[in-house]
């Protein structure tokens, strides 16, 4: 099994996102994780998809199959040696006087905020890959996590170019 | 950059008939009328279909149009196979309408069957009003996510203005690239309100950019390998006929001397009697076809896809074959077996370039010697050719049934087969000698699909003859449509090869679960469970389906009905409905029911194990292995 992050750009039309969704499900490939918003351009959209795959020829099914998709216009796989992957969560977690403390300095060690407090609880936004994340969430295990909700990954690629970019220029090609 | 990016860099599909459309026209009329205006001018002359609530506003502007005839079919199921047979006769894109709801879910099966086969169709249905979408409200279901996984593109439009540009749209997509099936689903408002007409429309298709032209380097490694290999065979699939590309594969293959084989997909892709063409390839295919596959060292595979049913198990298919795959479908490469040259374009293009390659290839003096491997496919064509016993009882072989019908029947007559025993018996019996004279329903397998197919085409074909060799549980499942023809002057020719039973089902039966005949007899005779009694001595073989009566049925439906129990009979019958040109001819073909379609190579065995006949394994030699 090895994970690859793929980044959709798709148009932003009604059914797009259960375009995609219906497909992986139909040719038996794994979601291990969906995080769909706009970008710049507001005709287009991006959906980045953590899939996990056998072996590479599943992958390259994937990318093809999801090409045909008439709404899809460009599909580029973000390697994590030249991207940045992101995912964000938000835990509440049992605090009371005698820990509070203790969780916030795990916070400020793993660069996380405190976004609410209450006599019981403390609730932490945490942004990081994949590794830092599960990192926090050990740490905070101990004390007892009430609540955990957890977004898919984003990713972008490192230096100045720009899969959109590059996208729209293909596309001006074509015309 | 945002203003380029939302229209300038647009491609702009064109519909075929948009681009010859000298004026640009700008009418006011409803919806409806905007959708019959648009129909006119993608090109579609007949549309089958039936009308109902959603889309009843589209059938008022439809009795006005000169250029669209419209048939009312009697199940819309008829209207989607329909649609695909005359979109598989004519290369045209076929056209079927059905109202919302139960109207659109009958036409899922052959939509499905359409997306199976590559068939360019456009599936146009009426919804609720789109205040209505997502209440439940009468006659609602939502046929755009059910068709979703069936279709190469589906459009739900719920305004006005959007449905030239979507028509436009559809077709394109339907008739271009890998052609495949359209569905547009239209909400009973968006064709009551009052819209602009305008023609031809903007088309915004920035997503869809097929591929068509071959990469160079990828042709000349592919002659390469032509002209190296010891033991080729071109590989040759539907892809060839949706490419119209049958006058460049028979220059290539005659330029290359290599062997031909062609799918179920592609009969008449080349010609049946040229001495290349080693038969057809698969489950029922010619020995001499399949052990080609099986020995070659060079696979040219042509807008074919590797099908379970031409591959056997994967993994022992072809074990010594390098690949060359070609496929206007990137998605189709390498998804069963890889290919060791990948090439992504339409076959016509594909073909015509690797014709100036391989010449090339010649011309400096290297060409494939293929003398030897045409020695060892000739002893297994001479060894193993087609062939079949009659019954000793005397009653009528359903493979010499179909046999004669090809022999008798008019030149360039166009046949269509329902799905199963008779099927194959009209792949292997038959004679293709032109592309677009064979429709069947290669990928799903439709049962039922022979006689609306069989009405589409001759829509389409009307100076062709048009037979459809049925099977007797096939025809039980859309015989109906004999009444369309009878009242559109539709006159097409039936064949029930009627052996009492759903027959490649009891084939099986036969072979694999040892002679059990479980929900496979379709006759009243005698079953098994009688073999004690009187009546079950006598054999059933012979008996045939007798309820309903096939002639007064089609007599029935205003068909002519004629019954053949007797091979004495059989010529004079089959040249009797030849000569009736002004009515559907129905032929009941009472056929002995222990026939058995070989050669065979049951499903998930290696066509190694290619079985001639029942319990005749060929010997290529191997024997000791």
């Amino acid at each position: 099994m090895s994970k690859h992050t793929l980044s959709v750009l798709v148009e932003n039309k009604p059914g797009v996102l259960a375009r995609i969704t219906a497909l992986f499900s139909r040719r038996g490939f794994n979601i291990d994780s969906l995080a769909v918003g706009t970008t710049e351009h507001p005709d287009i959209s991006r959906i980045t998809i953590v899939v996990n795959v056998v072996e590479e020829l599943p992958l390259e099914q994937v990318t093809k199959q999801l090409n045909k998709l008439i709404n899809v216009l460009k599909i580029v796989e973000l390697e994590p040696s030249t991207a940045v992957h992101r995912e964000l969560v938000l835990v509440k977690v049992r605090a009371d006087n005698e820990t509070r403390s203790q969780i916030t300095e795990i916070v400020s060690l793993f660069r996380a905020k405190t976004v609410d407090v209450s006599p019981e609880a403390v609730t932490i936004e945490a942004t990081g890959g994949a590794e830092k994340l599960e990192a926090l969430l050990k740490m905070l295990e101990p004390f007892g996590i009430k609540e955990l909700v957890q977004s898919g990954t984003i990713a972008i690629g490192r230096g100045a170019r720009s899969i959109t970019d590059r996208s729209l220029r293909a596309l001006d090609r074509s015309a | 950059m945002t203003e380029q990016a939302t229209g300038a860099h647009h491609p702009q599909p064109r519909a075929r008939s948009a681009a010859q459309a000298a004026q640009p026209v700008t009418e006011h009329v409803t919806g409806a009328q905007s959708l019959i205006r648009s129909l006119e001018e993608v090109g579609a002359d007949t549309v089958f279909g039936i009308p109902g609530g959603a889309i009843l506003p589209a059938y008022d502007p439809m009795f006005d149009s000169k250029r669209v005839r419209h048939i009312l079919v009697r199940h819309e199921q008829g209207a989607g196979h329909a649609a695909t047979g005359y979109a598989q006769a004519t290369g045209k894109v076929g056209v079927c309408m059905a109202t919302s709801g139960p109207g659109a879910t009958n036409l899922v099966t052959p939509i499905a069957d359409a997306h199976m086969d590559s068939v360019p169709l456009v599936a146009i249905t009426g919804q609720v009003s789109s205040k209505s979408i997502g209440t439940d409200a009468f006659q609602e279901a939502d046929i755009c996510g059910i068709t979703m996984p069936i279709t190469k593109h589906n459009f739900l439009v719920t305004k006005a203005e959007d449905i030239p540009h979507t028509i436009a749209e559809a077709f394109h997509i339907a008739a271009t690239g890998r052609p495949g099936p359209v569905l547009v689903d239209i909400a009973k408002d968006a064709l009551q309100a009052q819209t602009v007409f305008t023609w031809p429309p903007q088309t915004d298709l920035p997503g869809y950019r097929p591929v068509t032209k071959p990469h160079a380097k990828q042709i000349r490694e592919a002659a390469r390998l032509i002209a190296e290999a010891k033991r080729p065979v071109l590989y040759v699939g539907g892809g060839v006929l949706k490419a119209h590309a049958t006058e460049e594969l028979r220059i290539l293959a005659e330029l290359t001397g290599a062997p031909v084989t062609t799918t179920l997909m592609a009969l008449g892709a080349f010609p049946d009697s040229h001495p290349q063409h080693v038969g057809m390839p698969g489950m029922h295919g010619a020995v001499s076809a399949v052990t080609a596959l099986q020995k070659a060292d060079l696979l040219v595979a042509l807008g074919a896809r590797f099908d379970d049913r031409v591959t056997g198990r994967v993994d022992t298919f072809a074990p010594f074959a390098k690949i060359v795959h070609a496929d206007v479908d990137p998605a189709e490469i390498g998804k069963i077996r890889a290919a060791d040259v990948p090439i992504v374009g339409d076959a016509r293009e594909v073909i015509a370039d690797l014709i100036v390659a391989v010449q090339a290839e010649h011309e400096a003096g290297h060409r494939g010697d293929y003398a030897e491997w045409w020695g060892q496919i000739d002893s297994w064509r001479k060894t193993y050719p087609l062939g079949y016993d009659l019954p000793e009882d005397g009653s009528l072989s359903p493979q010499q049934v179909i046999e004669r019908i090809g022999r008798l029947a008019p030149e360039h007559t166009i046949y269509a087969a329902g799905v199963g025993q008779h099927q194959m018996w009209a792949s292997q019996y038959i004679n293709y000698e032109k592309p677009y004279t064979w429709l069947n329903s290669g990928g799903a397998g439709t049962m039922g699909y022979a006689v609306p197919a069989a009405m589409g085409a001759k829509a389409g074909m009307p100076e062709a003859t048009v037979w459809a060799i049925d099977g007797d549980g096939c025809f039980q499942m859309t015989n109906q449509e004999l009444v369309t023809c009878a009242l559109n002057n539709i006159p097409i020719k039936v064949a029930i090869i009627n052996n009492g039973a759903l027959g490649m089902v009891r084939q099986w039966q036969t072979l694999f679960y040892n002679e059990r005949y479980s929900n496979t007899v379709l006759h009243s005779g005698p079953t098994e469970s009688d073999s004690g009694s009187a009546a079950g001595a006598e054999k059933a073989a012979g008996l045939g389906t007798r309820t309903p009566d096939f002639v007064k049925l089609a007599e029935a439906m205003g068909c002519v009905g004629i019954r053949c129990e007797d091979p004495a009979d059989l010529d004079a019958v089959i040249e009797r409905a030849n000569s009736i040109n002004d009515r559907t001819v129905v032929v009941d073909f009472i056929c002995h029911e222990d026939a058995m379609v070989w050669p065979m190579v049951a499903a998930g065995t290696s066509n190694d194990e290619v079985m001639a006949a029942r319990g005749v394994r060929p010997d290529f030699g191997d024997m000791d292995d």
